[in-house]
């Protein structure tokens, strides 16, 4: 399915969806936090879409908003869309999680809680994956300073 | 013959000269037909070890690629007594630290460096294990260099380093060796007093 028949079936489901037109591969589409689970699960149950291949998830800082971002494929269509979330909160930034929808998730979202500090609603073993248990900070965060392991210019 | 042998970035004809493999001592013919062999103690042990330095499996990331070149047929660095590599610090007389040290791998390393028998060796490959190379700025999770943790003995710079490169570093350290001394090793364990720069 086409980037253009994939806009329209999404759009129809929820006004607050907007679509980015970068000139990008894949259709970009941006969910509120608070949509997230219901659009994650109509992408992969709708039987136009069937998204059933979560293959990759990634946290992005965008300076003040931090944000997942989302690649999904359709093994059966073909297709593939990047879905992104984005929020203000930085204190205590929050998505539902999506590993009952796509299990590959599991590892994916502990990730971007080590390295962003974005905690996941719902996820069954959020934790450190990467770094030391006892690390202090998310170190990919644009305002993350550490003075003595850090040199910066 | 002479026209169709690789070399490999080692100069053959003054390898004898260059790392001297000569027989460290002077054989004396006696008069009943046998022979002589006058040495010193420290000469002989250091020909012996030099030419029986055994490394550890030790490749955190690319470098290690240029390692295993190393020791494949092409360059083989079995030719000059760096015979097998092994996959425990109990049998490896030196570490090639091929690759970057994280945070996280520090202490594996230097752990790996206790486990290892005296005497025991450390080369340093490439822009990581010297100074961090790339990720010297702006890193949260990479040692610049690989002597903040353990003591080394040759740096070999490079992104990675040619094979040609870390031969020619091996050689440096069999040269170190061959002047090294067993009066000066005894109760001298070279992390002893070993700056790990810790203090600020």
């Amino acid at each position: 399915m086409g980037n253009t028949e994939l806009k329209n079936i999404i759009g129809s489901w929820s006004e607050n969806l907007t679509f980015v037109e970068e000139g990008s591969e894949f259709l970009i589409v941006e969910v509120p936090a608070n949509e997230l689970r219901d659009i994650a699960e109509k992408l992969k149950t709708n039987k136009d879409t069937a998204f059933d291949y979560l293959f990759s998830l990634t946290g992005v800082d965008y300076g003040t908003e931090l944000g997942i971002v989302y690649h999904i494929e359709s093994t059966t269509h073909n297709h593939m869309i990047v879905m992104k979330v984005k929020t203000e909160d930085r204190e205590t930034p929050n998505f539902d999680t999506v590993t009952d929808i796509w299990a590959a998730a599991y590892f994916n979202e502990s990730e971007a809680y080590d390295l962003f500090g974005i905690k996941f609603n719902g996820h069954k073993n959020l934790r450190r994956i990467f770094l030391d248990d006892d690390w202090k900070g998310w170190p990919l965060r644009k305002d993350y300073v550490d003075e003595f392991n850090m040199l910066t210019r | 013959m002479e026209k169709t042998r690789i070399t490999m970035g080692v100069d053959v004809k003054n390898m004898e000269t260059e790392l001297g493999n000569e027989f460290p001592g002077n054989v004396i013919p006696a008069a009943n037909g046998g022979n002589i062999v006058v040495t010193k103690l420290d000469a002989a042990i250091n020909w012996g070890r030099k030419h029986s330095l055994w490394s550890l499996y030790f490749g955190t990331s690319c470098c290690a690629i240029e390692m295993m070149q190393t020791g494949a047929p092409r360059h083989d660095y079995s030719r000059f007594g760096f015979e097998v590599a092994r996959v425990t610090p109990r049998q490896a007389d030196l570490i090639i630290i091929a690759g970057t040290i994280t945070v996280k791998m520090a202490p594996v390393l230097r752990r790996l460096y206790d486990q290892m028998a005296e005497p025991k060796y450390v080369i340093a490959m490439g822009a990581c294990a010297v100074s961090g190379g790339p990720f010297y700025f702006n890193s949260y999770s990479v040692v610049r260099g690989a002597d903040h943790v353990i003591p080394v003995d040759v740096y070999v710079p490079g992104c990675p380093p040619r094979p040609e490169s870390l031969l020619d570093a091996m050689f440096e350290l069999q040269n170190k060796i061959t002047e090294e001394s067993m009066a000066h090793r005894v109760n001298n364990n070279p992390i002893d007093g070993f700056d790990e720069g810790t203090t600020k």
